[in-house]
């Protein structure tokens, strides 16, 4: 059950990000060119996602409807190292417009530079669990820290 | 910004939330891209089959919209493929140490008011407008 949600969910999102354009780079990029011809429905799409998910928020139950638990992690303050991240990240962003969500949509229109680009990131991860050899016996989470 | 194009994304926004909100009040998962992949990619155990499903959603997805919806797609690539190789490096590495990308931090994040997630947007944001002034700088050169 858990994985049709899941699959439902993930045809909705990509579904989302197609209808209002972020599947394209001119329209990412449209976004940053803050200098040029500014294209602002990057931002709409995030105000719109964000309140949809913040009201999602404020009426959960004590937990998920088909059982576990909500994540709660401690809020944690911008660090260093997130920073860093968040700024490689927005660079690659600027170069070519595609993010991970667009990227894994792409997939079903499929280009050469689609592919690389998806390879790419993967790679790109790898690099980084390469990096990060976790110390033995502690937790390892591939959970986005968004508090 | 043309009303066709405001409502596309005023529906588009609204579908991104709704999926979010359907995974985190049924399942309790958040759906951070970046981490989805990432899980896959570590081979992290018991999240597999509800990440690979999500993956597999948001393909399938890309396959209707290529043949109901075609202008959700480029005809043409903007930038030449060496710039798409390190453009995914970048994004794949930055997303991980960064703790997540434009729809964990994004969505999930800024929704909270988390003032991580607002500093990864900005740091995003800001680094994103200076690469593309670069490069569009050094293309008129």
């Amino acid at each position: 059950m858990k994985n049709l949600i899941a699959f439902a969910a993930g045809l909705v999102f990509a579904a989302g990000l197609g209808i209002s354009g972020l599947t394209r780079p001119d329209v990412i990029l449209g976004f940053l060119d803050f200098t040029g011809d500014w294209n602002p429905v990057m931002l709409v799409v995030m105000a719109a996602g964000s309140l949809v998910y913040g009201l999602a928020w404020r009426v959960k139950q004590k937990t998920p409807v088909l059982g576990g638990t909500f994540p709660n992690p401690k809020p944690s303050p911008p660090d260093l190292r997130m920073i860093t991240g968040s700024v490689v990240f927005g660079a690659g962003w600027g170069l070519a417009g595609v993010c991970p969500g667009p990227s894994v949509t792409l997939l079903g229109n499929p280009s050469l530079e689609g592919l690389a680009f998806f390879a790419s990131m993967l790679g790109g991860m790898f690099m980084f669990r390469m990096a990060e050899q976790p110390k033995p016996g502690a937790a390892r989470s591939s959970a986005v820290q968004c508090t | 910004m043309e009303t066709g194009t405001l409502a596309n994304a005023l529906i588009g926004g609204g579908l991104i939330g709704l999926s979010s909100a359907g995974m985190l009040l049924l399942t309790g998962k958040v759906s951070g891209i970046s981490g989805i992949l990432y899980g896959l990619l570590i081979n992290e155990k018991g999240q597999r089959a509800w990440k690979f499903s999500f993956v597999l959603g948001m393909v399938t997805a890309g396959l209707l919209l290529t043949w109901l919806y075609p202008p959700a797609f480029l005809d043409s690539p903007m930038r030449r493929l060496p710039t798409f190789i390190a453009a995914g490096v970048l994004i794949g590495f930055g997303a991980r140490l960064g703790g997540g990308c434009t729809s964990g931090h994004g969505i999930c994040g800024v929704s909270r008011l988390s003032a991580r997630s607002i500093t990864a947007a900005l740091a995003w944001v800001i680094s994103g407008a200076l690469v593309l002034w670069i490069t569009k700088t050094m293309a008129e050169s």
